[in-house]
C-alpha cells in the first residue's frame, strides 16, 4: 500500500511542493476540484444573464445558441439607464438601504454593547431572544405585519402601506436581530479589563462604547453593516407585499412588476436590471471583503 | 494622595463569601501588598477598592470619605491590570492621556504630564507606537504610565507582573519600587508571589479564604508569623513543620521530636512556652536556614543531631538538603563544603533561638 503511493508520487512532485506532506497535496487537489465545481455552479447564472443582456429581443426569441451573442447590442442598458422608472427604483433601493443600514447600526451596536457588557436582570435571556427573533422567517410575518399597518392606518390615519418608508420599519426587523447578535459576539471577545480600564479612566458607558468599543470592534461593525446592506438591497417579499405604486417600488420588485407585462417577459431588460442591481453589493464586498471575513470569524469563534 | 481604610468589608456572590469581613488601614504614601493563594479574595478586595465590584457589607474609605457608592471614575484611583488592558487602537501617548482627555485637561498640561511619565518610565521613544508593536515589559510600563499621568490618590495594581517572564519580572519589580519612591502615591498591590510581596511592600497583608491572616512588614511576617499559613506561605523554601511534644526533663523544658531526638529549649523560649499543656500536639517550625551543618564549637540554643540525607540540591551558594523525620520531610540549608551528598550521613545543627512552636490543631503560632 505505502509503496504504491510512493511510486505514484514520483520525484518531480517532491521538487514541486517541497516539504508539503502527501495528505496535504491531496486535500488541496480535492478542494480545488470542488471549488471549480462550485465556481461553475455559481458563475453560470450571472454569465447567462450577461450574455442575454447583450442580445436584442429578436435574438433572444430566435432559436440560436443561447450561450453565444451573434449581434451584441447595448440597447437593453441604454433602455434601462434612460428610463426614469428604472432610475426611480434604483434611487428608492439606495435610499431605503442607506437608511436601513443607519437605523440598524444605531440600534444594534448600543443594544449589543448593553447586552454584552452591562449586566442587568434578564440580559442573557434577552440576548438569546434577540437571536431567536431572527430565526422567524418573513414569510410567516408579512401577513400579520400587513394587518398591523392596516389597523394603525385606520386608527391614526397615518398611511404606511404603499409608501417606500414603510420598508424602513420592516427591514430592521430582519437586520437588527442578526447584527445585534454579531456585535454581541464581537464585543464579548474584547477583554473585560479594557472597559474596566476605561471606566477607571473616567469614561461613561457611552464614552466607553464610542471611544473604545466601536474603534476596537470596527471589523465587526463593517461585517454587520455589509450584512444589513445586503439584506435590505436584496429583500423581495416585504416590498412586494407592502408597496404597489411604481414610484414607491424598490429595484427587485420594480424589475419584476414593470418588465413582465402579462405573459410577455422582456428578458433582455430583466437580465440587465438584475445585473445592474447586483453591482452595488458586489462593489461594497470587493472593498470590504477582508473586514467582512475578519468580522464573521471573530463573531463565530468567540461569540 | 490619601489613606485607604477598609471596615468589615464583605463580598458575597450568591451563597459564597469571597471576602469575609476585612479590616485594613493603609496610610498615606504607603505601599501595601495583598498576597495569598488564588481564590483568597485579594483581587476581589482590590476591585472593591477600585469600585469595579460592589461591596456587600462594610465600608471603604479613601482619604477619609466613604466611597461605597461612589463610581470608579469619581474615586480618583488608577489601576494597572494583569493583561495591561491598553487600548489597542490608540498610540502609547493616547493611551496614557485618555483619562486626562476625558476630563478635558488643557492640551499643554496633558503633554507635559505624558512627557514626564514617559521619561520616568524610559518609554519616550515609544510614545507614537501602538500597543501591538510593544513587548510585554514595554506594555507594562505604558500601563503604569497611564496610571501615573492621572496623578491619582491611590494606585491599584492587580498582579501586574504575572504575564512577564522571570527575568523581566525582577526588572519591573525594581522599576515599580523606583516609581513609588518618586511619586509616593498610596499603593495597593495584589500578587500571589510572596517574593514580590516581600520585596515591594512597606507592609504585607497575607490573605487566605477571604480573611486576613496577618498584616505586617516583610520582616515581621518572616520572623514572627502569626499562623501556620503565614509561616508556610512566606519564605522559600518553606518553613519545616515537625510534629513534636513538650516534655519536662530534669526540671528543664525540652522539645521531643522523635524517640531519640529531644532538645532542651533555650531559657527565653522555655519561659515563653512554660504554660503550654504537655499533652498538646505541637509542631516545631524551623526555617531551612536554621537547620545547618554542625559547627565544631557549641553555641547556646544550637543543638546537634545525626541524620541520613535523602536528597541534596546544590544551589551554588548553598546546598539544600532533604531528610525525613518521623515521616515528615525536612529541608535544611548547608554550606556547599559541608560534605552533604545524596543518601549520605550528616551531623546537623538546629537553631532553637529562631524556632516557632505551633498548635497542630489550630495552626496558631504560640
Amino acid at each position: 500500500m505505502t509503496t504504491v503511493t510512493i511510486d505514484k508520487a514520483g520525484p518531480t512532485r517532491k521538487a514541486k511542493y517541497g516539504s508539503m506532506s502527501r495528505d496535504r497535496t491531496w486535500a488541496l487537489r480535492w478542494s480545488y476540484f470542488f471549488l471549480v465545481i462550485f465556481a461553475i455552479f455559481s458563475l453560470t447564472p450571472p454569465i447567462y444573464m450577461l450574455i442575454t443582456s447583450l442580445k436584442s429581443s429578436a435574438e433572444i426569441s430566435a432559436a440560436t445558441n443561447p450561450w453565444w451573442v451573434f449581434h451584441p447590442t447595448l440597447e437593453n442598458y441604454v433602455g434601462l439607464l434612460t428610463s426614469n422608472q428604472f432610475l426611480r427604483f434604483f434611487w428608492n433601493s439606495a435610499i431605503v438601504s442607506i437608511f436601513v443600514v443607519t437605523i440598524t447600526m444605531l440600534i444594534s451596536v448600543p443594544a449589543a454593547f448593553a447586552l454584552a457588557r452591562m449586566r442587568f436582570w434578564g440580559s442573557t435571556v434577552l440576548a438569546t431572544g434577540v437571536f431567536l427573533t431572527y430565526l422567524i422567517p418573513e414569510t410567516l410575518l408579512f401577513i400579520p405585519l400587513f394587518k398591523m399597518f392596516a389597523v394603525i392606518g385606520d386608527w391614526t390615519g397615518v398611511q404606511l402601506i404603499n409608501r417606500w418608508y414603510v420598508l424602513l420599519i420592516l427591514y430592521p426587523t430582519l437586520t437588527v436581530p442578526f447584527c445585534t447578535w454579531i456585535m454581541i459576539g464581537y464585543f464579548a471577545s474584547i477583554p473585560k479589563e479594557l472597559d474596566e480600564a476605561a471606566i477607571i479612566d473616567g469614561a461613561s458607558w457611552f464614552q466607553t462604547l464610542t471611544r473604545i468599543f466601536i474603534p476596537v470592534a470596527f471589523p465587526g461593525i463593517i461585517a454587520a453593516t455589509i450584512f444589513a446592506f445586503t439584506v435590505s438591497w436584496a429583500q423581495f417579499l416585504y416590498p412586494l407585499v407592502f408597496t404597489t405604486s411604481t414610484d414607491q417600488l424598490v429595484m427587485p420588485v420594480g424589475i419584476i412588476t414593470t418588465l413582465i407585462k402579462g405573459d410577455v417577459f422582456n428578458w433582455g431588460q430583466i437580465m440587465t436590471g438584475a445585473l445592474l442591481g447586483a453591482a452595488p453589493p458586489l462593489i461594497i464586498y470587493a472593498f470590504l471583503m477582508d473586514y467582512y471575513i475578519a468580522g464573521l470569524t471573530a463573531g463565530a469563534t468567540k461569540g | 494622595m490619601a489613606d485607604v481604610t477598609l471596615r468589615k468589608v464583605v463580598k458575597r456572590y450568591d451563597e459564597v463569601e469571597a471576602v469575609r469581613g476585612i479590616d485594613l488601614d493603609i496610610a498615606d504614601h504607603e505601599f501595601v501588598v495583598l498576597v495569598g493563594p488564588s481564590g483568597c479574595g485579594k483581587s476581589t478586595t482590590l476591585r472593591m477598592i477600585a469600585g469595579l465590584e460592589d461591596i456587600s457589607d462594610g465600608d471603604i474609605m479613601i482619604g477619609g470619605d466613604v466611597v461605597n457608592d461612589v463610581p470608579p471614575k469619581d474615586r480618583d484611583i488608577a489601576m494597572v491590570f494583569q493583561n495591561y488592558a491598553l487600548y489597542p487602537h490608540m498610540t502609547v501617548a493616547e493611551n496614557m492621556s485618555f483619562g486626562l482627555r476625558l476630563k478635558r485637561y488643557p492640551k499643554a498640561e496633558i503633554k507635559s504630564r505624558v512627557d514626564e511619565a514617559a521619561r520616568m518610565l524610559d518609554i519616550v521613544e515609544l510614545v507614537d507606537r501602538k500597543p501591538k508593536q510593544l513587548s510585554g515589559g514595554q506594555r507594562q510600563r505604558v500601563a503604569m504610565g497611564r496610571a501615573i499621568v492621572r496623578n491619582p490618590k491611590v494606585f491599584l495594581f492587580d498582579e501586574p507582573l504575572s504575564n512577564l517572564d522571570a527575568k523581566l519580572r525582577v526588572q519591573m519589580r525594581i522599576e515599580i519600587k523606583k516609581v513609588h519612591q518618586k511619586v509616593r502615591t498610596t499603593t495597593v498591590y495584589v500578587t500571589h508571589d510572596q517574593v514580590e510581596a516581600m520585596t515591594l511592600a512597606d507592609r504585607v497583608v497575607v490573605m487566605n479564604h477571604g480573611r486576613i491572616e496577618q498584616i505586617g512588614t516583610p520582616n515581621e511576617l518572616y520572623h514572627k508569623p502569626a499562623t501556620k499559613f503565614v509561616a508556610s506561605f512566606i519564605g522559600s523554601p518553606a518553613m519545616n513543620f515537625i510534629p513534636c511534644r513538650l516534655e519536662d526533663l530534669a526540671g528543664k523544658l525540652h522539645v521531643r521530636l522523635t524517640d531519640r531526638v529531644v532538645f532542651p529549649l533555650p531559657p527565653a523560649r522555655a519561659a515563653r512556652y512554660q504554660g503550654v499543656p504537655r499533652t498538646d500536639k505541637l509542631l516545631l517550625g524551623l526555617r531551612p536556614e536554621h537547620i545547618t551543618e554542625a559547627k565544631p564549637h557549641s553555641e547556646p540554643g544550637i543543638e546537634t543531631f545525626d541524620t541520613v540525607l535523602d536528597v541534596t540540591e546544590p544551589m551554588g551558594m548553598e546546598t539544600l538538603i532533604y531528610f525525613t523525620m518521623e515521616g515528615t520531610q525536612v529541608c535544611g540549608r548547608v554550606n556547599p563544603n559541608a560534605g552533604a551528598h545524596d543518601g549520605g550521613p550528616l551531623r546537623l545543627a538546629v537553631d532553637l533561638n529562631n524556632m516557632h512552636l505551633l498548635n497542630e490543631v489550630t495552626g496558631v503560632v504560640l
